[in-house]
């Protein structure tokens, strides 16, 4: 929730509550992260070629069988043709007009705490409200009974700046590192899950991002533990036509827990921006793994230059009886989301959950939703989606529940509902429902309306006005997803939902 | 993308084992359509609009063979209504056993030769507009190369109902009709269709309601179960008209069943609905597309099917609001009862909305028949079988209540419990 600035202190209204003036206040402000950190940035070649592919490994000094993957990977990709099914549209991407690999000077050699790493670093995240001190805590949890940790991974561009709370995590056995750091520390693990749950050839940008992914998170949380805290990762891209593309993998032993955020932000900048990040979550039985985005990469201006291409392939395997993984996601950032966040339902009695709001306003294009494969028995999954649509944007939901024959006796529900704002806007549903056995049973409900004129009337009536109202209105519209973030997150998510709608009315 | 060679190749073999008219006014529309369907080519397998239905068996040159029914001592459809019956033996109209067309002010599309027609303004009219946003092949073939078909103008309210028969007498025929009607402002027109036509029957019916019109159009698809048919009804609404229409499928190994309805006038009212039933090889396919083109429509689409032993159920919906066409109200509804373990249903119901004053809400359910109810009624004292039977005629009840003329709803209904009691139900 944005501070108030002592300069400008207003007035409480009689019955209008402060959250709601810091509401406001919020929304008076445009994109918030759209500067740029100078910094000096070491570059690879402009372009895609295997030489780029072998710079990279080189870069984060991989051993031979990581560099044969990514050619493999790399091989296939030029093989294959980009998707086109999505309610996109989008110019031609120029693969070749971009840079794969950007890495701020001063990380040319690793440091070896976070008290090395470059100052200019260390306040572009401070900026950002991502504390990389561990005494601090994230912004905006003040007044909670007890300090809440989160161990946060950073990573700049292409590559991890540093990541917190390391070694309290190792304590109890929990590893939370940089995808580069795993692959050297950690071939086993790595070389056993990596792919195993998005594989090489799974779909045109993921393939993509095995090819050139050059950093991302790593965590492993061993057999019984509960991680002692919430790990999250803070993606920033700071180079200009640069695009990012980093490889997330969790791996949940059996009976652990663990909550992961992530968060992204972009400065402005008139070309598009390429990101292509891939996440796979390994859950084994008992365990379970929530997986919480807010996704705020630069949406591009009011018409629709520059800003972020996102197309990201994020899936869960709950390979174990009994797992259970949580997607939840808020997609307020942009100019072209295109990501369907999935759980492979292997085990037996495994659940799958998927909450997401959408937001696209302005020019925005998001395609977005889920897949819910039921493979194992009596398998759950629950699916609740919220697209809000403004200005002249598009939003899709687009998801799979699919009841596979040996999948007996589970269950799906399905919900998506889509707001409209204003009349140049467009809100689309495409699910997929496939059942091939009959003691499952699929639900599927969706909506669409418009912002409510009697709630708009009763909140002017009260005082509000109109962008005030309606940020009221699509909070409550929203509230279900909410509710299913951490605490810090729904916070940061409520404000952005005011600020992503910002200039829509009227 | 270039259309694949296999599927252009296929449409150049359908079409050169046809031979198409090439005088009259329908001439024009008939190599119009040819040309369409050259360039488009026939509908594949990896087709995202062929997603769950294979339409391989619709497409070959030759009809693959269909074994004729006994319906044995079943009574005919509507028989109780006061109707003008015209006869089509595998797609071929039968004079002695039908009720003079020229009386009813039906013309039949092989024996209208002149230049000039009204019919020119319609056939192959709407089937083009459908072909966007997806190309829709088998009907551009229909329309190059119908054989015969009823050309209907109403003016005011219609004596009685048309009622068209379609009997399948020869194992390998393959019957391709084009029906058009035009309802003119106000007009009112009960359209009736049973039987399954032919070993293959591939059948467009293009109706233009106008502004105030009435259309009803109750059909029930032949219980033939080797019969294959693809149907496509393109439909365009005026102002303040209405447009109605169901459809009973019993069975047939491969059913397709398109409706592409329009409404471009301010107030205009469209449901479609459809009851299947199905017992082993059985594939069944829905495919509606409604778009709302004009302010305050309203729409409604309630499917509803029964499988059984490994019977296949495909469900495609799409409401397309377009910008402008504020207050529309569309609904739709799919769901599929599956009375046994290797039962499919497939469904994409779909919406794509770009006004913002609208209410537009789907839903789709599928599952077994629900236990707690079938155990409330055995604990009443209900026989198993019945229970089971009661269950399903309660859940295929929303479907045709869709259907406005009692008598006909009455009809279908006994259709339904005659299948059910057929099938162990």
């Amino acid at each position: 929730m944005a501070a108030l600035d002592s300069e400008d202190q207003i007035e409480l209204r009689e019955g209008v509550d402060r959250e709601t003036i810091e509401t406001v206040q919020a929304m008076a402000g445009k994109y918030k992260h759209g500067w740029e950190t100078e910094i000096e940035t070491e570059y690879a070649p402009k372009g895609l070629s295997e030489d780029i592919v072998r710079l990279i490994s080189e870069k984060n000094g991989e051993p031979e069988w990581m560099l044969d993957w990514r050619l493999t990977a790399y091989r296939r990709w030029l093989q294959m043709e980009e998707p086109r099914w999505a309610m996109l549209h989008y110019p031609e991407i120029d693969y070749q007009d971009q840079y794969y690999y950007a890495k701020p000077k001063s990380m040319a050699t690793k440091p070896k705490s976070l008290d090395e790493v470059d100052p200019k670093l260390l306040a572009t995240y401070a900026k950002l409200g991502i504390p990389l001190k561990e005494q601090m805590l994230l912004a905006g949890v003040e007044g909670a009974d007890e300090p809440r940790k989160v161990a946060v991974d950073a990573v700049f561009d292409s590559v991890s700046v540093g990541t917190t709370f390391k070694a309290e995590l190792a304590k109890a056995g929990v590893i939370f590192c940089s995808m580069s750091e795993a692959v050297r520390e950690h071939p086993e693990l790595v070389k056993k899950y990596l792919g195993s749950v998005v594989p090489q050839s799974d779909n045109y940008f993921a393939t993509l991002n095995c090819a050139v992914f050059s950093d991302g998170s790593f965590v492993y949380i061993p057999e019984g533990t509960r991680c002692p805290m919430e790990l999250s990762t803070y993606f920033r891209i700071n180079a200009e036509n640069t695009g990012q593309f980093e490889r997330t993998l969790i791996v949940a032993e059996k009976g652990s827990y663990v909550s992961y955020l992530e968060g992204c932000t972009a400065p402005k900048r008139d070309t598009h921006q390429l990101h292509a990040a891939v996440v796979e979550i390994v859950i084994l039985e008992d365990a379970e793994v929530k997986y919480s985005t807010v996704q705020n990469w630069y949406p591009g201006d009011e018409n629709g230059k520059g800003g972020i291409y996102n197309f990201v392939t994020k899936r869960a395997d709950c390979r174990g009886a009994r797992s259970k993984v949580m997607w939840t996601q808020v997609e307020t950032g942009s100019a072209i989301t295109w990501k369907y966040p999935s759980c492979i339902l292997r085990g037996d009695d495994s659940q799958g959950e998927f909450y997401s709001i959408a937001i696209a306003n302005n020019a925005q294009q998001a395609d977005t939703g889920t897949k819910m494969i039921h493979l194992g028995k009596r398998t759950k999954s629950r699916i609740v989606s919220k697209g809000i649509s403004a200005g002249r944007a598009q939003n899709t939901y687009r998801g799979l529940v699919s009841m596979h024959p040996k999948a007996t006796d589970s269950r799906n529900y399905t919900q998506c509902d889509s707001l409209l704002i204003g009349d140049k806007c467009g809100a689309h549903t495409v699910p997929y429902i496939e059942v091939k056995n009959n003691s499952s049973r699929v639900e599927h409900e969706a909506t669409t309306s418009k912002v409510d004129d009697d709630q708009l009337f009763y909140c002017r009536s009260r005082g509000m006005d109109e962008e005030e109202a309606v940020a009221l209105v699509v909070n409550g519209f929203c509230k279900e997803v909410l509710q299913a973030l951490p605490m810090e997150f729904a916070m940061e998510a409520q404000s952005l939902v005011a600020i992503s709608l910002e200039g829509s009315v009227g | 993308m270039a259309v694949a060679q296999a599927k252009l190749d296929a449409a150049a073999a359908r079409l050169a084992a046809l031979s198409l008219p090439q005088t009259g006014w329908s001439a024009a529309a008939r190599h119009d359509a040819a040309a369409r369907l050259q360039a488009m080519g026939m509908p594949g397998k990896r087709d995202e609009y062929w997603r769950y239905t294979d339409p391989t068996s619709l497409t070959t040159a030759d009809a693959p063979h269909a074994r004729l029914f006994d319906a044995g001592d079943e009574p005919a459809m509507f028989d109780a209504v006061d109707r003008v019956k015209l006869v089509f033996v595998d797609g071929v109209f039968d004079p002695a056993a039908s009720d003079d067309p020229v009386a009813a002010g039906v013309e039949l599309l092989s024996r209208v030769s002149a230049d000039i027609h009204w019919a020119q303004g319609l056939y192959g009219v709407l089937e083009t507009r459908g072909q966007t946003p997806v190309a829709r092949p088998l009907a551009a073939l229909n329309t190059a190369a119908a054989t015969e078909g009823v050309l209907i103008r109403v003016t005011g309210k219609a004596a009685k109902p048309v009622s068209l028969i379609y009997l399948h007498t020869s194992e390998s025929s393959d019957a391709i009709l084009h029906h058009c009607i035009k309802l003119e402002s106000g007009a009112e027109l009960t359209l009736l269709e049973n039987g399954p036509a032919a070993a293959r029957f591939n059948k467009v019916l293009e109706v233009e309601v106008g502004d105030g019109a009435r259309f009803h159009h109750v059909r029930a698809q032949g219980r033939d179960h080797e019969r294959r048919a693809v149907t496509h009804i393109f439909a365009r609404l005026g102002r303040e008209s209405l447009f109605k229409s169901f459809t009973l499928t019993a069975n047939g190994v491969m059913t397709r069943n398109e409706a592409i309805i329009e409404l471009t006038g301010d107030d205009a009212v469209a449901h479609v609905a459809g009851a299947a039933l199905g017992d082993g090889d059985f594939h069944h396919d829905d495919t509606v597309f409604i778009t709302h083109a004009a302010e305050r429509c309203e729409s409604r689409q309630v499917f509803k099917k029964v499988l059984k032993s490994g019977a296949v159920g495909v469900f495609q919906g799409k409401i397309l609001v377009k910008p402008g066409a504020q207050k529309t109200d569309g609904y739709q509804i799919s769901q599929c009862l599956l009375l046994d373990d290797d039962c499919q249903f497939l469904a994409k119901p779909e919406l794509e909305i770009y006004a913002d004053d609208v209410k537009c809400s789907h839903g789709s359910t599928s599952g077994a028949i629900d236990e707690t109810a079938l155990y409330y009624l055995r604990s009443r004292g209900v026989p198993l079988r019945q229970a089971q039977s009661l269950l399903v005629q309660a859940f295929l009840a929303e479907a045709i209540g869709e259907i406005e003329d009692e008598a006909l709803a009455e009809d279908i209904r006994a259709r339904l419990e005659g299948w059910l009691a057929r099938h162990g139900q």
